[in-house]
């Protein structure tokens, strides 16, 4: 049995390590196009801030990596023969597969503006980014980052304490107006001023200007002009679709896949930020783009292509992020609507923080330490802890517990609740 | 209070420090690797981070450089049974 991984990120390693769970000497092939290889994308965030050496951000050796023990190859696989079960790569070498799980993850979407080509218009995508957005950082100078979501808000953070004075353009009128409520978004808004931070709202790049090839400012719709030494972006995300299209696979906004993240092709599986999982308890099928269910989806995927039949159970979506330097994390169901400022879905997001079902809102903080419920019928649909985290602990457990909160409901959506109070009595005497 | 069993950590900090050990919750950690670059004898608390399991390691010195650099909450202390009963 050949089993082909192409994609090297969490996805494909957790598949390697379920498979290699269940067999431990079948013949395994990881495809990788990332020179880098497995390393935290998330965590690229702190090599900008300078909190970590990029050294640090490799989970495995190479002697972690060889003990899994499966053929690693660098290269890029441009054609799926699903016919012949075989994959073409770009070097025109040819390689056969029996299952195949495809984890190639997603890429950030393009600035698509006059003079996005010109030298220091920068993304996040990988390590190679990272390193030439620390490259191009000039302490001093002027920086400008455009975009919504957790990544614009990390290139800020990056560019600002390597000395830069950074300018952060909003579209619209607030910060990630679809997950945020108003006043998290201000809470956040707020602190990046403090931090120095040069907020504009209803800012959109129209053009970025160039001298002798390289970035010298920006034109914004508006008409208003800018100078900057760099522009850094971060407008979304889109699942790598090319070789899932080029293969006829079924495909929406990411690849189709079933609960045993199975597409409609039963020997080819899709996990990470480039499936869109089927989840039952919905109906429907979801992207996200976290860390967590990518290594869930892939163990899942491993697990199935091993022959051990496991249905992929999404669990509630939950992210903790640093937002202008405060602790936050998002459980469940939070926001709804759309961002202008992203074209795609924000990396280290899911779309079901969105999907707001009949709930009522509960509220309670101040300042910095700032705690959102979603409450539904019985049970709690979703929160945000902004600040202390002390609670977002049980909060998770209640809410992916699907805990009946019936006792303390009426407390909680009673006008001035103590919410916190309320919930961290019920979970201390639950336990 | 109901606050007490909850939050341990608070209430007597320098107990669960002398006595406890660090706990990970897997699904918020991102294995950026914070944790094992700041630890001062080079323990690997990513890869406990990874399993789930508790750093239980005889030289961990129980300092929290660690619990208080993780960027996304992914550690805690908890206090350790052994020592518990060792001082009641």
């Amino acid at each position: 049995m050949n089993r082909v991984i192409i994609g090297s990120g969490v996805a494909g390693i957790a598949a390697i390590e379920a498979i290699r769970s269940i067999d431990s000497t079948s013949n395994i092939t990881l495809i990788g196009d990332d020179p880098y290889g497995f390393y935290s994308r998330p965590g690229l965030a702190y090599f900008l801030t300078g909190e970590l050496h990029d050294k640090a951000l490799f989970p495995r050796t190479a002697e972690d990596l060889s003990k899994l023990n499966f053929r690693n190859i660098k290269g890029k696989v441009i054609k799926v023969s699903r016919a012949e079960h075989v994959l073409e790569l770009k070097n025109e070498s040819r390689i056969s597969y029996d299952r195949l799980l495809i984890a190639v993850g997603a890429r950030a979407m393009p600035l698509e503006v006059p003079g996005a080509n010109l030298e220091g218009v920068l993304k996040l995508d990988h390590m190679s980014d990272a390193k030439l957005i620390l490259k191009q950082a000039r302490r001093g100078k002027t920086a400008l980052v455009a975009g919504g979501g957790i990544t614009a808000l990390e290139l800020t953070e990056g560019l600002l304490s390597r000395g830069m004075k950074v300018h952060y353009l909003l579209r619209r009128d607030r910060y990630w107006s679809n997950v945020l409520d108003e006043q998290e978004s201000r809470i956040v808004e707020h602190r990046l001023r403090e931090e120095g931070v040069t907020l504009h709202r209803h800012a959109e790049i129209i053009e970025v200007t160039g001298k002798n090839g390289k970035v010298a400012g920006v034109r914004l719709l508006s008409g208003q002009t800018l100078k900057c030494d760099l522009v850094a972006y971060a407008i979304g995300i889109r699942p790598r679709l090319a070789l899932a299209k080029q293969a006829g696979l079924a495909i929406d906004r990411g690849i189709l896949v079933n609960e045993y993240l199975q597409t409609n092709d039963p020997d080819i599986y899709a996990a990470g930020d480039v499936a869109q999982a089927y989840d039952p308890m919905s109906g429907r099928s979801i992207l996200d783009s976290l860390w967590a269910p990518a290594r869930q989806q892939g163990q899942v995927a491993g697990l199935n292509m091993a022959g051990r039949k496991t249905a992929y159970v999404k669990a509630a979506p939950f992210n903790v992020t640093r937002l202008a330097g405060l602790t936050t994390t998002i459980i469940g169901t939070v926001g709804r609507g759309r961002d202008d400022d992203l074209v795609g879905i924000a990396r280290g997001d899911s779309e079901t923080w969105r999907q707001l079902p009949d709930s009522m809102v509960a509220q309670t903080g101040f300042e910095v330490n700032r705690l959102r419920l979603l409450v539904g019928e019985k049970t709690l649909l979703g929160a945000i802890v902004m600040g202390d985290q002390k609670l977002s602990f049980p909060l998770e457990k209640m809410i992916s517990g699907n805990v009946d909160i019936s006792p303390i409901r009426e407390q909680l959506l009673a006008p001035n609740a103590k919410v916190s109070d309320v919930i961290a009595e019920f979970w201390a005497n639950r336990n | 209070m109901a606050f007490l069993g909850l939050f341990k950590w608070d209430v007597d900090k320098h107990t669960v420090l002398a006595s406890g050990q660090v706990v990970p919750d897997s699904a918020r950690c991102v294995q950026c690797g914070i944790c094992s670059y700041n630890c001062p004898i080079g323990i690997d608390v990513r890869a406990h981070a990874w399993s789930g399991e508790p750093v239980r390691h005889s030289q961990c010195l129980t300092c929290g450089e660690c619990v208080a650099r993780c960027p996304r909450g992914v550690l805690r202390f908890e206090a350790t049974d052994l020592f518990a009963k060792a001082k009641s």
